[in-house]
């Protein structure tokens, strides 16, 4: 087992802002963990403009922001990052174990700053009736699908879900040479930004479904309709609107859940409605010197307030060091 | 075209089962199935329920199979290398009139054989499984029931029987057999088989199968049964299998869990006319949840992760295990229903004996494998194990899916013992079975999949033709 | 005609009446700054976008880069500027930042990198 002063467990834009934080509030052995072969997390799939109009006041494509991260990292030889490495395990007195090809590593920071982001809800969690054929993705899957590995889902899509990961794929499938024939909302107004309505959605004349759900999907292979349905005040379906509309893929992005089963595992207390741990102050949990910062404290809309919060973690994770010396 | 002794037409758990039986015996197997890996019909909707063989009339194939199968399949499962859990089942009564059942059910179920049956008290039911809800006066506590993962047990028989001689072809439908007396000439897609006895396993489909040699003198009503899976983390939810009082159709809303940890819930019992009618309902959701609740009040719906559909083969009251004398050779393993997972190895033999009846020479092999080679997971082993595992093979530290901690060396070993679709990389690791559905892993397991089975990315299915998860490659296509 | 829209230029999302006549906008009110103004008349008479996409490579350790435009380019020319991305292989390594293309689609904006690629 090796002893480290600060772990940082995430290496996206949360995890890197927290050990660069921490590094320059005076922590000098500091490990990052992460469990790709590159460091960016989820916006090195974000292809789409839409950060750092806060935090660099310029407007920027995901693996831009996150390119302006990696370089700072780069530059701070005592930061060491591992990449390739899933923690599996994390006890309560901040053990952490993870497994890289070749060897299960175990490593007791004085420290732990958890920046695991966040998985999206499927379309089981929201009980959507019928079939489980081929063709049904989450959104995040059909963009790292497209974005990553150049693959293209389907040809005719509906979306489900009008947050801004919906709209954005909208706009993506779209310019793919796919066609995408509705975004179904169940709640009156969309969930995402104006710009995005404009720039994903009107642009490309993609009809929307306010007060809609989707009530069925058909298909035994492959996904071959849906059928939505509209709801009223009290999301009880209204007869006789039933409407079918043919597509061979559905993209489910309906929401994000913050990833907390590690720090759950270890005990902290958890806030069972969110999955993200309560805390009586920001990025601080039931165990000191256990900090969790970005998208796995709190969804946040803008990565610009994952850097914000994920810089106070490392600042904390400082603090903490410093005073239990 | 080829000439076998026996012919078995399905792969699912009863097929493969009496696939393993036979390849102790000097005789040439081959075993059709039309779906693109084994058990994909029926066998993989199952609950994993290892049955003690209550709730059966003596007197029953049902009853006997399932007595004798329970204890067959704990021996098989040490042979054959599969995680037998033995849970115990409860069978619990919430009024006095479902108590008097119960003592009813005992006697049946002594008579049947059924080991260590015993009556147990609401004191006894606190003590045991505290979640019970606290409206249920007494149980019928049967400790042999045990869970196993049945799609896992069907692969399991299939390879054993592989590495013993047997012949197993997929994405090979029979679509006509004619009777060339002696034996039979099966026609597919994919060639001609001939053989001298032919076994219908053939699940949903047995009736149809049967037809083709004119025998219809049963029908295969199929029977949805909508099942719900809680997450992991309330893997602690229960202690035993929890049971209703049974029903005519079925043995009701049960509290169970998956042998890989996951709690679930259900079945439904709904006869419906489609024999591809795998849809979830909402109507299903409530049923089940409502059942549930009855016995574990402290179930919400927030906890569901997944649910499925399976249709139970339903014909007539009993398992159709015989000899057609009319068609001489022709042996029809029809309807089985619960308890047929339980009772597979007991039916294998039972048909082993149906053959020697019917005068096929059955010599045992010199050399029978009666293991299989051992394989691992990592999601099922203490951490401490799993770092030998990685100093031996470094691939076991390559972790492709989160949710179920599944690394490439056991995707990459899933496909080497016959995984060709992400359904079957999924039922052999969990990859994909997991909270986040294969968001996190699919990217990987279509990568895996194309090196190993050097298909093209577009050509990976869910579960065979017609499937494939990607439509285009934009930049190879 | 007024036209009523929403200014997306930054995060406070002014609401404009746009005045449009024949094709050209004649006074754009509701805007906080000149950029609302400026949105407005874009928008209403070349809508301009700034195109994001990826791009294949050729022996590098990516299968895709992605890329952006410099600057914006006319909305009109979206699909024109997917398909063209298509034919683009690039072989040799960058940095983020770095040129793919000069003078895309002719329109006088650079194609960048937004990832670097070894």
């Amino acid at each position: 087992m090796v002893k480290r002063d600060l772990v940082v467990v995430g290496g996206g834009p949360a995890g890197m802002a927290a050990a660069i934080s921490a590094y320059e509030n005076g922590v000098k052995d500091i490990l990052l963990i992460e469990r790709d072969l590159y460091l960016g997390g989820i916006l090195n799939q974000c292809i789409h403009t839409g950060f750092g109009l806060d935090y660099f006041k310029e407007l920027l494509t995901g693996p831009e922001y996150a390119d302006r991260f990696i370089k700072k990292i780069r530059s701070l030889p005592d930061i060491d990052i591992s990449t390739r490495s899933f923690v599996v395990n994390l006890k309560k007195d901040k053990t952490v174990t993870y497994l890289k090809p070749g060897a299960m590593c175990v490593v007791r920071p004085k420290a732990l700053i958890m920046a695991t982001g966040c998985r999206e809800r499927t379309r089981e969690m929201v009980h959507i009736p019928g079939t489980r054929p081929a063709g049904i993705f989450s959104a995040g899957l059909a963009q790292r699908l497209i974005n990553i590995d150049g693959l293209l889902p389907g040809k005719e899509v509906v979306i489900i879900g009008s947050g801004d990961i919906g709209l954005i794929m909208a706009r993506r499938f779209t310019l793919q040479g796919a066609k995408v024939k509705a975004i179904v909302e169940i709640q009156k107004q969309t969930r995402g930004l104006v710009r995005n309505v404009v720039q994903c959605v009107e642009d490309f004349g993609i009809p929307m479904y306010f007060n809609h759900k989707v009530s069925k999907i058909h298909g035994k292979d492959r996904v071959e309709k849906i059928s939505i349905v509209q709801i009223d005040d009290n999301m009880k379906d209204v007869s006789g609107t039933e409407v079918e509309i043919g597509c061979d893929t559905v993209l489910v992005s309906v929401g994000l859940i913050p990833e907390n089963e590690l720090i759950e595992m270890a005990g902290v207390d958890m806030d069972k409605r969110t999955n993200s741990p309560i805390s009586k102050e920001v990025n601080k949990t039931s165990i000191p010197g256990l900090f969790v910062c970005g998208n796995s404290f709190k969804v946040y809309d803008y990565v610009d307030s994952v850097t914000a919060d994920s810089e106070l973690a490392g600042k904390l994770a400082a603090q903490y060091l410093r005073k239990t010396k | 075209m080829s000439k076998y002794d026996i012919v078995i037409i399905g792969g699912g758990v009863v097929g493969t089962a009496i696939a393993r039986e036979l390849s102790r015996y000097k005789v040439k197997v081959v075993l059709l199935e039309k779906e693109a890996e084994l058990a994909f019909g029926v066998s993989k909707s199952n609950s994993g329920i290892i049955h003690p063989g209550t709730q059966h009339s003596p007197g029953t194939l049902k009853g006997k199979l399932c007595v004798q199968g329970n204890a067959l399949t704990r021996k098989l499962a040490k042979e054959l290398f599969i995680d037998f859990k033995k849970v115990g089942e409860l069978i619990v009564a919430f009024t006095g009139e479902e108590r008097t059942r119960l003592e009813q059910l005992k006697k049946d179920g002594d008579a049947c054989g059924v080991p260590s049956l015993k009556m147990v008290t609401k004191a006894w039911l606190k003590k045991n499984e505290p979640n019970l809800s606290g409206e249920a006066l007494a149980a019928l506590y049967a400790p042999t029931a045990g869970i196993i993962s049945p799609y896992r047990w069907v692969y399991d028989f299939a390879e054993n029987a592989i590495s013993n001689g047997v012949e197993i072809r997929t994405e090979t439908k029979a679509e006509k057999i004619v009777i060339t007396n002696p034996g039979f000439e099966i026609i597919t897609p994919k060639g001609n088989f001939s053989a001298k006895y032919v076994i219908n396993a053939a699940g949903l489909y047995a009736d149809e199968i049967a037809r083709m040699v004119g025998i219809n003198d049963f029908k295969i009503c199929p029977r949805k049964g909508e099942e719900f899976l809680l997450d992991k983390k309330r893997e602690n939810l229960t202690r035993h299998l929890l049971f209703p009082l049974p029903s005519k159709t079925s043995k009701g809303i049960l509290v169970t869990r998956t042998s890989d940890g996951n709690p679930m819930i259900g079945p439904t019992a709904e006869d419906v006319q489609d024999r591809e009618d795998l849809s979830t309902t909402e109507a299903g959701l409530k049923k089940v949840l409502e059942g549930a609740k009855k016995m574990v009040p402290s179930i919400n719906e927030n906890d569901i992760i997944a649910y499925f559909a399976g249709l139970r083969p339903a014909s007539g009251d009993d398992f159709i295990i015989r000899h057609e004398d009319k068609v001489p050779g022709f042996i029809n393993v029809a309807g089985i229903q619960s308890p047929g997972l339980t009772a597979a190895p007991a039916i294998a033999l039972m048909v082993t004996g149906l053959l020697k009846q019917a005068g096929l020479n059955m010599k045992k092999k010199l050399f029978f494998h009666k293991y299989r080679k051992k394989e691992y997971h990592l999601f099922s082993m203490p951490l401490a194990k799993s770092k030998k595992l990685i100093k031996k093979d470094a691939s076991y530290g390559d972790i492709v899916c989160r949710c179920e901690m599944v690394s490439a060396k056991e995707v990459r070993e899933a496909i080497a013992r016959g995984a060709r679709t992400m359904d079957g990389v999924k039922f052999r690791t969990r990859a994909q079975a997991g909270r986040c559905h294969g968001s996190f892993c699919t990217s990987r397991l279509m990568k895996i999949l194309a090196e190993e089975t050097k298909l093209p990315s577009t050509g990976i299915t869910k579960r065979g033709h017609g499937s494939e998860i990607v439509k285009e490659d934009r930049i190879n296509g | 005609m007024i036209r009523k829209m929403i200014c997306i230029e930054c995060p406070k999302g002014c609401s404009l009446s746009v005045d449009i006549e024949g094709c050209k906008v004649k006074t754009v009110t509701g805007n906080k700054c000149p950029r609302g103004a400026a949105y407005a008349i874009a928008e209403n008479e070349e809508p301009m976008r700034i195109f994001t996409a990826t791009v294949a490579t050729k022996g590098l350790n990516l299968k895709l880069i992605p890329v952006r435009t410099n600057k914006p380019i006319p909305k009109k020319d979206l699909f024109l500027a997917a398909d063209e991305t298509r034919k683009i292989r690039v072989e040799k390594p960058l940095k983020a930042g770095d040129t793919v293309t000069d003078n895309f689609l002719g329109l006088n904006v650079k194609l960048l990198a937004t990832r670097e690629v070894a």
